[in-house]
């Protein structure tokens, strides 16, 4: 691996045992680790190719032990990095050789319910589908539904900002979170939001969400519940070219209709999914797509027939609606199970996660084709078609040398490849640490800047999760410097960020 | 008051700032000047960025427009309306709250002020519809943040600290923005003669039903006699005519529902828009609560002689009075939520911030976010009479 990562703190590193007797002081019996063997355990989070046990983990299980954590690792310069569940496919919970893992499971209650004002309080470890288990009794559910809902957390899902196959019609987390309660790398805590829409201020809660634990750590999370739809119904669709279903989600989205899922998969995703699940996916096509409608029932009638008028005047080879919620679940068994049904063909595979201008996805495919023929790699396709984000899934074994370094160099290239076209390097995963040295293909040095010096407003001393999303680490005094020329520096008596 | 030659372009901006940091200058940003009467009475020079305007580049299939932030607003509405699309958060010109002749926001001025209407409540605010943007920082730097695709997780979220930032961190020069498909029709189904408690659960239960409402509003006897409760059903016409069924049946026990005839729906959602019948010279606020409390919040008021309207399910009310602006502050903040004075006369903006005044950590933290981006306070004109991180 050609990861660097910031080179550890000997001084912490020697202090070892001083910082973790501390710590047993503010955290009794097993919420301190610190034995070589449990802490293999946090090697990783989902992105496995890279491998870093913590010096340290701790798991909390109150607000104040998190502040007293924080406060203790700002005061004696100790990196702490957070985690949720560790699901992250970009390594944004890659531990730390002289850090403190900060682990959050324990926080995994739901505080609260509100059904008339649509919000639930839940601490950031419960899981993002504990929550709508919570509350569907009533009929009501959490929208936003990243593929691992079972097992990532709501922390987890603010620190990254996570989508799932609904997020075209019912947003990220960020359109579905109103309030946080953050403890700041000092030990401050500070409660962000509240329970009405809008932010007094600046928009504190829109800038935490997707800021991967670099700005501070998450104690409390309000999100909004939604009512459960009515009823859904989704079409499975055939065409015999990646452009004739390309111009099918144009026009469903030309047509005004929002459906509350569009994937699309490639031949190889398609042989793979059906040869897994058997979900009767067409074998003879080069693109199918899944395009669910959800609401009333009269809603999802309608709209059913009016996307198959448009997928065949697309061309579409074979065009089915479901007619029971076990066929929809059925035509969504394969795209689910795509994934692990890609792991069945090939040893390992690496997911990638850039989005594109959707017009352009023809010509992407394209290339993305032949750098697959460059690299020796094979590469299967899932899309969430309605927003233009790919996930290729290059194939390769580990064990071969040389295929890792080839399969991350083929991911580099098609990540630069959706910058090129006008998309970006992450849709829903996150930078971490698996995009952080190809930032600079989509952000200039002075973009770059412009988003460090946020990070300084937080964390001056750059202590929470460092070596992540950003490529250089900048001191937050160099990048505070003014360089002003023809005049004299104004306020002269002022102190410089 | 100085103006500064207006900039028509990008690199004008980053040398009138650039300029302005030389000098120690400040500078108010200004588009359209529609809300130019909103904070303290100021002395600071106009950035004027209403030459900036234009649409650079729309794509109905991809739900994506890009345009420079001196755009008229009513600009943008028409040329998406002509695609069957909208800016679903919603957006209102504030120029004539204040006698001004509409037309003058521009989407810069509504992005930055985080202006949003009704629809807010089910399809996200100004936050949640810019994608991204060009700038210019109080450093004089010009910088790119977001992208130009409707999904991105790539760096921090700048796009939502530029909504609501009121052109305190950076003078934006390009504007990226979701757009979404326009419902084919739109029914409001009404119920008359509600209290505001009876309004506000009626309002709370059709949002927590099926029936999939865009907008919740209320408008009380004093306004309407009898009071009017609407909720706006917009989307295909099988799926409306479903859902307005829904409704009415939700609402058998409160009142008869009914619909609203086209030209009388138009008049209540225009009315909550234009604010007209809080045009009485009072002061002039819209307080955000959780949407159960927006009733106390009135009753509350009332012995101040308050006039009100709910939006937002009752999430959001606006209100106008003469009282003790202390009053209002108090009763938003002991109900979990706060309050934004929009019009006054000078006498109470000068000792009134606009801004609900944050918990003190968050005030700090967002002073500190402020000098990120722009370390010297060119922006910092006192229109916000909040401790200035530089002065």
């Amino acid at each position: 691996m050609s990861l660097v990562m910031p080179e550890p703190d000997r001084t912490v590193l020697d202090r070892r045992d001083t910082i973790v007797a501390a710590l047993r002081l503010m955290i009794p019996g097993e919420g301190v680790i610190d034995d070589v063997r449990s802490l293999k355990a946090y090697e990783s989070d989902g992105l496995t190719a890279y491998r870093q046990p913590p010096m340290v983990v701790v798991l909390p299980e109150t607000v104040e032990q998190v502040s007293a954590v924080l406060r203790f690792c700002h005061e004696h310069g100790v990196k702490v990095v957070p985690r949720g569940s560790g699901t992250s496919l970009s390594g944004g919970a890659l531990p730390l050789e002289d850090a403190v893992l900060l682990g959050m499971a324990k926080f995994n209650r739901i505080l609260s319910v509100d059904y008339a004002d649509r919000i639930a309080v839940v601490q950031p470890g419960v899981t993002n589908l504990a929550v709508t288990r919570a509350v569907e009794d009533r009929g009501f559910y959490y929208a936003p539904d990243p593929s691992s809902q079972i097992a990532c957390s709501i922390g987890g899902n603010v620190a990254e900002n996570s989508g799932g196959v609904h997020c075209l019609k019912y947003g990220l987390t960020t359109n579905n979170v109103l309030a946080l309660q953050v403890v700041m790398i000092d030990g401050e805590v500070l409660r962000l939001g509240g329970t009405y829409l809008d932010a007094l201020g600046l928009d504190l809660v829109g800038l935490m969400v997707g800021s991967e634990g670099l700005l501070g750590v998450v104690t409390e999370v309000t999100v909004r519940i939604l009512p459960k739809p009515e009823t859904a119904r989704a079409l499975l669709i055939g065409f015999s070219t990646v452009e004739a279903g390309g111009q099918c989600v144009a026009d469903v989205i030309a047509a005004g209709i929002i459906p509350a899922g569009m994937e699309m998969m490639d031949r190889p995703a398609i042989h793979a999914a059906e040869a897994f699940v058997h979900a009767g996916y067409p074998l003879d096509v080069a693109a199918l797509l899944i395009v669910e409608v959800d609401g009333p029932l009269a809603e999802c009638d309608h709209l059913i027939e009016e996307v198959r008028a448009i997928a065949l005047k697309n061309g579409a080879v074979s065009c089915h609606a479901s007619e029971s919620e076990a066929e929809r679940l059925k035509f969504w068994a394969g795209r689910k199970a795509a994934f692990p049904a890609v792991g069945r063909i090939s040893p390992d595979y690496y997911c990638m996660d850039g989005t594109i201008p959707r017009r352009r996805l023809p010509e992407v495919l394209a290339r993305m084709n032949q750098l697959s023929q460059d690299y020796g790699l094979g590469v299967a396709n899932v899309f969430h078609a309605g927003d233009g984000n790919l996930h290729p899934l290059i194939l390769y074994d580990a064990n071969v040398p040389g295929q890792l370094d080839r399969a991350e160099a083929f991911g580099a290239d098609i990540l630069r490849l959706c910058v090129e076209v006008g998309g970006v390097l992450t849709g829903e995963h996150g930078v971490g640490v698996e995009k952080r040295d190809l930032m600079p293909v989509m952000f200039s040095e002075t973009d770059l800047a412009h988003q460090q010096r946020v990070k300084c407003a937080f964390d001056p001393q750059s202590l929470l999760n460092p070596g992540k999303v950003f490529p250089v680490l900048h001191r937050c005094a160099e990048l505070g410097r003014m360089h002003i020329h023809g005049g004299a520096v104004p306020h002269p008596a002022l102190p410089r960020f | 008051m100085n103006t500064e030659p207006k900039p028509s372009s990008a690199t004008d901006v980053a040398d009138a700032i650039a300029d302005a940091v030389r000098t120690g200058a400040r500078l108010e940003l200004r588009g359209g000047g529609s809300k130019a009467a909103i904070g303290a009475p100021r002395e600071a020079a106009v950035l004027d960025l209403s030459e900036l305007s234009g649409v650079i580049d729309y794509d109905p299939a991809e739900l994506v427009l890009t345009a420079k932030p001196g755009t008229p607003l009513v600009m943008i509405e028409d040329l998406v309306a002509s695609e069957g699309q909208m800016l679903a958060f919603e957006p209102f010109d504030h120029g004539p709250l204040f006698g001004r002749p509409p037309g003058a926001a521009t989407i810069g001025g509504v992005l930055a002020a985080g202006v949003a209407g009704s629809r807010r409540l089910t399809a996200g605010g100004a936050r949640d519809h810019l994608l991204g943007f060009q700038a210019v920082s109080g450093r004089g730097e010009r910088f790119t943040a977001g992208a130009k695709v409707v999904k991105n997780v790539t760096g921090y979220d700048l796009p939502k600290l530029a909504t609501g930032s009121w052109g305190r961190l950076f003078a934006l020069t390009e504007v990226t923005l979701k757009v979404l498909p326009r419902g084919r029709i739109s029914v409001s189904v009404a119920a008359d003669g509600l209290r505001p408690d009876q309004a506000q659960h009626a309002m709370a239960k059709a949002l927590g039903s099926q029936a999939d409402v865009q907008a919740a509003a209320h408008l009380p006897a004093e306004l309407a006699d009898p009071s009017l409760t609407v909720v706006r059903l917009e989307g295909f016409g099988p799926s409306v005519a479903a859902r307005a069924a829904m409704i009415r049946e939700l609402w058998r026990d409160f009142a008869s529902a009914r619909h609203l005839e086209d030209d009388e729906a138009a008049r209540f959602w225009t009315t909550l828009r234009s604010l007209s019948p809080l045009d009485d010279g009072g002061q002039l606020w819209r307080v955000n609560t959780p949407p159960s409390a927006g009733p106390a919040l009135v009753a509350r008021l009332a012995p101040h002689g308050v006039r009100w309207m709910f939006d937002w399910a009752g999430g959001l009310t606006w209100l106008t009075f003469d009282g003790d602006p202390a009053e209002v502050r108090t009763a938003a903040a002991q109900l979990g939520g706060h309050a934004f004075l929009i019009r006054a006369e000078d006498t109470v903006r000068r000792r009134t911030p606009a801004l609900h005044p944050p918990q003190p950590g968050v005030g700090a933290l967002e002073a500190r976010v402020r000098a990120a981006f722009d370390p010297l306070g060119v922006f910092e004109t006192g229109r916000f009479l909040d401790v200035a991180h530089a002065d």
